[in-house]
């Protein structure tokens, strides 16, 4: 292939990129839960990385919380005040930062450990592979908070330490699925084709196998956001979460200490959860309907 | 092979299906799966010496909890839980203790780790295991209804509700049933108790009817939150079975549609559901460490999260090798029985 001609199949890629992602998205839209799932994402994304203009890091202070200690919700505090009495809306949407990106970072670390550990074992065979999936599928049984729980124990109290015990707890699943494609499309004659042309272990497992395993790998992303921002929060509740920080399990945490359960004190307890439990819902029903665009034989989110 | 794997795909057949599964072949298949179970086993034992030990930080320093503690008392503290020792040592002593059945002192209750979790388990068991059938059976019911009129709204409903309620975080809706029904709110009357097992002082049938009012709560919110996967699985794999010729053959000679789906779909169908179930134990064990702690249940659970907040890492270290140990033996145990409902498997 020489330079001259090589910009008209570049281009030709790209159109038939463009053209694809235009069938993905016309395929998505039919997906009325996923398109809810969507908006509502939207929505979070939005008031997350607004929040600094519309309640700002002030709302963090305990020192200088504008309220009493446990108001019930008023015209002044929407939502009522937490222990501190700051006010419990401004901390929601604060918590939404932290909640989001620790869930957005362990499941992009733990999908780019299943992905790896995924094609390479589905592409050098025998022992090391025999070997790598033994682990895996030992992972794969492991109760994964327990295993979470015992790295966050032991190391110190940061988000990277919760988004590390996420991340490397949470990969098998993607693993096994990534290494069953990788096999299905190292079995094509075009493989073979790139071999015979001298393409090495790294060429053909960067610039042909993982293209192709790369749709599924961003399904699994959405999916395993949903359950990194439920395992943050159930870290968070645990206590093992960093106490400097707002979050939303950091918030229920604090709820529960205050004695908000004992009390009755509904108000404090509902809204993180409710919000835990809309953000996961509305990647799970993204993750579902991108698997099911993908993979119509599924036909599972329907 | 992984059971997941054997789940999404079943082995190709190359003898006749009629075949039952033969004694040596089963054997052999079986001495495989126990001894992977072992290997597995040991492996946990090994994480749990190193991710304890080696990671940076004293134990001893994690276990006074930042106070000020003189020299000698920290050398003492390392005398008595044997931290003095080579790491090599350390380990060896470990192994063979574990071996035994020794899992260590508690720092924080001065008694025998293994003493402990005897102590907590049959709480646990009551808990989980009613649980476990209630939302495998609730799981299995629902699912099955989902696919065979699937695209419909009992459908929608069902599956909306169950992937809803898988993901609200188990905790926060102990949390709130607790606000709900056991401490009331506005005409609602408290109905149950807030946590625990037993009121005290009750005998005979009336214990039996105390500890079932206590485990009313704690083991609906389990249900709820585990009960959505079930359901899922079972769907997809009743979906799968659905343009099976089989079934069309079954309605052709006349069965009536509701023998069709029970007496033809769904044994085929729960396979994959039995393995899966399995596997997702290890979530299980998530919601009953979470539940058991909001509803203060006296089992496994509530007391990892004592040994967690403490932390007392001995207790920490042997709850997680009894917690990684009940779930492979489960796995193992869903392995042995797999090839006897699909003599498919372990041929």
């Amino acid at each position: 292939m020489t330079t001259e001609t090589a910009a008209s199949p570049r281009a030709l890629a790209w159109q038939r990129r463009r053209h694809s992602a235009a069938r993905f998205w016309k395929q998505y839209r039919t997906h009325r839960a996923g398109l809810f799932g969507l908006a509502t994402l939207a929505l979070f994304a939005l008031l997350a990385l607004t929040a600094p203009l519309t309640v700002g890091s002030d709302v963090q202070s305990v020192t200088r919380a504008p309220g009493q200690p446990l108001e019930s919700p008023s015209g002044e505090f929407p939502l009522g005040t937490d222990r501190f009495g700051r006010s419990l809306l401004g901390l929601l949407i604060w918590g939404a930062r932290v909640s989001l990106l620790v869930g957005l970072l362990a499941a992009v670390l733990s999908v780019a450990i299943g992905a790896f550990i995924g094609i390479t074992a589905g592409h050098f065979r025998g022992r090391y592979a025999t070997v790598i999936m033994r682990i895996t599928d030992w992972f794969l049984v492991m109760p994964t908070l327990v295993l979470a729980i015992a790295l966050a124990t032991v190391m110190s109290r940061s988000l990277g330490t919760i988004v590390l015990a996420i991340g490397v707890t949470t990969w098998p699943t993607t693993a096994r699925l990534v290494r069953a494609q990788t096999l299905a499309v190292e079995s094509r004659p075009y493989i073979e084709r790139a071999k015979a042309l001298g393409g090495g272990h790294g060429h053909i497992m960067s610039r042909h196998v993982l293209p192709n395993v790369m749709p599924l790998v961003l399904a699994q992303t959405t999916l395993i956001i949903s359950s990194a921002i439920l395992a943050e929060a159930t870290l968070a509740f645990l206590g093992l979460g960093d106490p400097t920080v707002v979050s939303w399990g950091g918030l229920l945490q604090d709820a529960r200490e205050a004695g908000a359960v004992s009390a009755g004190d509904w108000w404090y307890l509902v809204p993180p959860g409710i919000a835990i439990a809309v953000v996961a819902l509305a990647f799970t029903l993204c993750g579902r309907a991108v698997e099911s665009v993908l993979n119509p034989r599924l036909g599972v989110a329907r | 092979m992984s059971s997941l794997q054997k789940a999404a795909a079943p082995p190709v057949l190359t003898e006749p299906a009629a075949r039952r599964t033969s004694g040596p072949a089963y054997l052999r298949y079986g001495a495989g799966k126990v001894g992977g179970a072992a290997v597995s086993l040991l492996a946990v034992l090994v994480t749990g010496f190193f991710l304890f030990r080696l990671i940076p930080g004293d134990p001893v320093k994690t276990m006074t909890g930042g106070r000020p503690v003189s020299a000698e008392q920290l050398a003492a503290y390392r005398r008595e839980f044997g931290l003095d020792l080579p790491v090599w040592q350390q380990f060896t002593d470990y192994c063979g203790k574990a071996l035994t059945g020794d899992l260590g002192t508690s720092y924080q209750f001065r008694a025998p780790v293994l003493d402990k979790i005897t102590e907590a388990l049959p709480n646990t068991l009551l808990l989980t295991g009613t649980a476990f059938v209630l939302y495998t059976a609730l799981g299995i019911f629902l699912g099955t209804r989902a696919a065979w009129r699937h695209g419909g709204l009992g459908d929608k409903l069902n599956t909306g509700l169950a992937l809803t309620l898988y993901s609200v975080p188990s905790f926060w809706l102990g949390l709130l049933l607790i606000i709900v029904f056991s401490v009331g709110i506005g005409p609602i009357p408290g109905l149950f108790p807030t946590g625990g097992m037993e009121s005290g002082g009750e005998e005979g049938f009336a214990y039996v009817l105390d500890v079932a009012h206590h485990l009313i709560l704690p083991v609906i919110t389990l249900v709820a939150v585990e009960y959505g996967q079930t359901l899922l699985v079972t769907r997809s794999a009743l979906l799968d079975e659905m343009g099976g010729d089989y079934l069309t053959t079954a309605r052709a000679k006349g069965l009536r549609d509701d023998l069709v789906r029970r007496r033809h779909a769904v044994p085929n169908a729960l396979l994959p559901t039995v393995t899966l179930v399995f596997v997702n134990l290890g979530r299980t064990v998530a919601g009953v460490i979470l539940v058991e702690t909001v509803f203060s249940w006296p089992g496994l659970g509530g007391l990892f999260y004592q040994a967690l907040s403490v932390p007392d890492l001995p207790l920490v270290q042997g709850l997680f090798f009894f917690f990684a140990a009940a779930v492979i033996v489960m796995n193992t145990v869903a392995d042995l029985v797999y090839p006897l409902l699909d003599p498919r498997v372990g041929r």
